[in-house]
């Protein structure tokens, strides 16, 4: 972490993440990426757009489009309430929130302790993980969320991208 | 018109420049110039003869051009910067703010000085050998100069002189010996004969050469003369009072011509007089070149001692700040607009008499934010003085190229709108000016045989009306030919008919490349006008109406919004969403009738309005939005009208109409087709404001399926 130790495979990187659940999936996005977390409030929603894109907040007068990681993933239960977080992110000079079930924690996380990701079959692309995180007996999926949001798939980003 | 304010713009800017030039020359390395650095210090110059130039300040510009053209060269790598170039740059720097103070109104400008600066900077300039040109002084050493007398006679006008003597000036040291009596008035010529000497490397013949355009080549009679020493001596003879200062420019290290020597001075002040004004001057920073003291005391033709005006710290009058600043400041009480109404919106909720005072404070604040927001608008704000002030030359100048008899007048320069309106507008309005005169008004002998007054007029007239400005370019000239429109349009081919209405033959000319012209000058006439014009303003959020009455001219109205981050907007909703339709492109909006609406082919609605046949959109199922009402003559239909088309957009209701700030969608996220922007509403919710050109086009291009 202090030390930025950068291990082999290139794309385990240590230090700090925020995790936050999908279903009964433990996820990680760097710390360094998330703006805010806040509850989920009425989003305007926007015609023609995919489904998982909800709509767009006014956050302190910016206009921030809502991304519903649950929808994207096909996990959890999909139902907005009090309870309903969402984390914006800073990407690639972009806002964006996204919901998730909930938030847990700020882990750190050395270069032991992130693994690469296996491969997942056809079913998963793990081009957007950037490796598994065990932390005692917690298996925290840590995900490259710039080069996600900036995927045409997400279709969040004109043309392409400032993506790296 | 204030076109002084225009120039305090400009003084502003020239003075910012000239700092960061002069910071810039100091902080060069010229062993090894960085090419940025010295691309920066071009651009400085450049910028100042640009504005120069545009207000006719004949000086800066050809001293500033001198400065560019050295420091083109530099930049280009074609000299390599030294020290002389530097001081000869910063000595011009320095003429640059006299000359501009002396504009300014404050303290003058020598122009021989100016001429001295800029002859050495040119010297510079050619590169070959800097010295060679450069005057006497700058080489004192033992440098092959050769004096020469110069004699010549003739009736000369005192500027003509002055500028003669300023160019001889330029190429080394120049004595007058005698010259004939200075004439009555400013205007007076001198008559009679010259004896001057000249120390310059400059040959016979180049002076020659230079001095052919003034005076006949039989009147003029150019000697050689002994070196410089004995000129010094011969120079003493001549005026007995002079000792110090003929060895003074020898002794003066490097190109000392601009910073007068103490002792000089002392003396020339005891001794002429005419430095009178100017004695303790070398301390406050005069510059008083050389040449000028040693002149004999009889000659007086170059104006008094220039004084540099001492630079204040600034102008407290105003400041400069960035854009984006004023617009971070913008969105902020933007912001603080939306909690306040957000907060009024909560209180409306309470029970007046428990918080009756609350609601009171509310109220205030209110008041307040309104104020605050209209404050922080202003800023950006600036008078339409600043477009219409170019027009009285432009016209004056086309209206003698053309052979025309114009007035112009303007209405309303004190109208503001935003900045960025502004600068959108200028090219437009230009346009429109141009036309009027080359199209409009018809020449002298057609306006008398009409019975007009031989003197056409346009008028500039700028409004307020709601929350848009109007600009008017009205011509009393011959109006549109609507005949020669029609044949015009026929022979491009397009689809047109005699029984238009004057309305539609008018928009014919807003066609791409629809020009009537009979000839094509360089004024107009080239087609692309009209069109081009059309969109810019739409581009602006604005619209251009045009009537005409054939032989009593023609009026263009140009509407736009004062600002470009406020949109005057009807809220309209479908379902549980409400959308903003920019006010500017609705035609009107009505409860349908059933029998007004039919059906074609089964599938595509129309709706007959007054006469017309519109498509109906139906922007629930447009935008994929359940709508909440399941008949069109239950809803409302609003009539849009965009790039020449009209469309019926069936909406729910009606929701009211506001002032919306506009936000963009595409900075976190991107392009939605059908929508042009965001707004943030009262209740702090985001609306999307239609993009109703967009809506037109779907219309026009695939007819709504139902």
């Amino acid at each position: 972490m202090s030390d930025g130790t950068q291990h082999i495979g290139g794309n385990q990187r240590s230090g700090e993440f925020l995790t936050f659940t999908l279903g009964d999936e433990e996820y990680g996005v760097e710390i360094l990426k998330v703006q805010e977390i806040r509850g989920y409030d009425t989003v305007t929603s926007i015609a023609h757009a995919p489904e998982f894109i909800k709509g767009v907040i006014n956050l302190r007068g910016l206009i921030v489009p809502i991304v519903d990681m649950r929808i994207k993933f096909s996990l959890g239960n999909v139902e907005y309430n009090e309870f309903t977080v969402v984390i914006i992110l800073n990407i690639a000079d972009r806002v964006v929130g996204i919901v998730v079930d909930s938030v847990s924690d700020v882990i750190t996380l050395d270069g032991e302790q992130i693994r690469p990701a296996p491969q997942l079959g056809a079913a998963v692309d793990t081009a957007y993980i950037l490796g598994l995180g065990s932390l005692d007996d917690r298996m925290i999926i840590l995900v490259d969320i710039e080069r996600l949001m900036t995927h045409p798939d997400m279709a969040l980003v004109d043309q392409q991208p400032l993506a790296a | 018109m204030d076109v002084s304010q225009f120039h305090a713009v400009f003084f502003e800017e020239a003075n910012e420049h000239l700092e960061s030039l002069e910071s810039l020359l100091l902080s060069l390395d010229l062993a090894e110039p960085d090419a940025e650095q010295l691309n920066a210090i071009f651009r400085a110059a450049h910028s100042i003869k640009g504005g120069a130039a545009t207000f006719g300040f004949r000086d800066v510009a050809e001293l500033t051009h001198a400065l560019e053209t050295l420091l083109d060269r530099l930049r280009k790598q074609e000299l390599q910067p030294t020290r002389p170039m530097v001081d000869a740059l910063l000595a011009g720097g320095d003429i640059l703010h006299s000359q501009l103070a002396a504009h300014r109104g404050q303290g003058s400008a020598d122009p021989a000085s100016a001429e001295a600066a800029r002859a050495r900077i040119e010297a510079l300039a050619s590169g070959d050998c800097a010295p060679a040109a450069v005057p006497v002084t700058a080489l004192a050493g033992p440098a092959p100069l050769e004096r020469r007398s110069v004699r010549f006679r003739g009736a000369l006008a005192q500027e003509v002189v002055d500028n003669l003597l300023g160019e001889l000036r330029g190429l080394g040291t120049l004595e007058v010996l005698s010259e004939p009596a200075r004439a009555r008035g400013k205007a007076g010529k001198r008559k009679g004969s010259w004896v001057l000497v000249l120390t310059a490397r400059a040959s016979a013949d180049e002076l020659q050469e230079l001095m052919q355009f003034v005076i006949q080549p039989e009147e003029l009679e150019i000697g050689r003369g002994e070196p410089v020493d004995d000129m010094a001596a011969e120079t003493d003879q001549g005026f007995g009072f002079f000792t110090d200062a003929p060895g003074a420019p020898q002794e003066d290290p490097g190109y000392g011509f601009f910073e007068a020597p103490q002792a000089p001075t002392a003396e020339a002040s005891g001794g002429f007089g005419f430095f009178a004004d100017a004695p303790g001057a070398p301390s406050e920073g005069v510059v008083v070149p050389l040449q000028a003291q040693t002149k004999s005391a009889t000659s007086l033709p170059i104006a008094p001692a220039p004084r540099v005006v001492p630079m204040s710290g600034g102008d407290s009058s105003s400041i400069r700040v960035s854009v984006e600043k004023v617009d971070q400041l913008i969105n902020l009480v933007g912001e603080l607009v939306i909690t306040q109404a957000m907060l009024a919106q909560t209180s409306a909720q309470l029970d007046p008499l428990q918080c009756g005072r609350l609601s009171q404070r509310l109220a205030q604040l209110e008041r307040n934010t309104r104020d605050l927001q209209e404050a922080v608008m202003s800023i950006r704000m600036l008078p339409i003085a600043f477009v219409f002030s170019r027009f009285p030359r432009l016209v004056h100048d086309l209206a003698s190229k053309l052979g025309k008899q114009v007035e112009l007048k303007t209405v309303g320069e004190g109208t503001e709108l935003d900045k960025g309106v502004i600068e959108k507008i200028a090219d437009p309005l230009t346009h429109l000016v141009r036309n009027s005169l080359d199209h409009g008004i018809e020449s002298p002998e057609a306006r008398q045989a009409a019975g007009k007054p031989e003197i056409g007029t346009i008028t500039l007239r700028a409004f307020h009306q709601g929350g848009s400005i109007v600009i008017e370019v009205v011509d009393d000239g011959g109006g549109l030919d609507r005949r020669r429109i029609l044949a015009k349009a026929r022979s491009r081919g397009m689809q047109v008919s005699d029984d238009m209405s004057d309305q539609d033959v008018w928009q014919l000319i807003f066609e791409p490349g629809f020009s009537t012209a009979e000839v094509v000058s360089d004024v107009s006439g080239r087609g692309v006008g009209m069109d081009v014009v059309r969109r810019n303003i739409q581009a602006a959020g604005g619209r251009v109406e045009l009537s005409s009455v054939t032989g009593q001219g023609t009026r263009i109205s140009i509407r736009l919004p004062l600002t470009l981050a406020i949109l005057d907007g009807m809220s309209i909703a479908v379902g549980t969403e409400m959308f903003i339709l920019p006010l500017s492109f609705v035609v009107e909006s009505m409860q349908p009738k059933a029998a007004e609406i039919h059906t074609v082919q089964g599938a595509a609605r129309v709706i007959q309005v007054r006469g017309e046949h519109l498509t109906v959109m139906s922007l629930s199922r447009l935008l994929d939005i359940p709508s909440g009402v399941e008949r069109l003559e239950q809803g409302i239909i609003v009539i849009l009208e965009a790039e020449g088309g009209k469309v019926a957009l069936s909406v729910d209701e009606l929701v009211g109409q506001h002032q919306v700030v506009i936000k963009s969608l595409e900075t976190n996220y991107r392009k939605v087709p059908y929508v042009s922007g965001a707004t943030i509403m009262g209740d702090g919710r985001v609306a999307l404001i239609l993009d109703v050109a967009a809506l037109v086009r779907v219309a026009y291009g695939l007819a709504e399926a139902a």
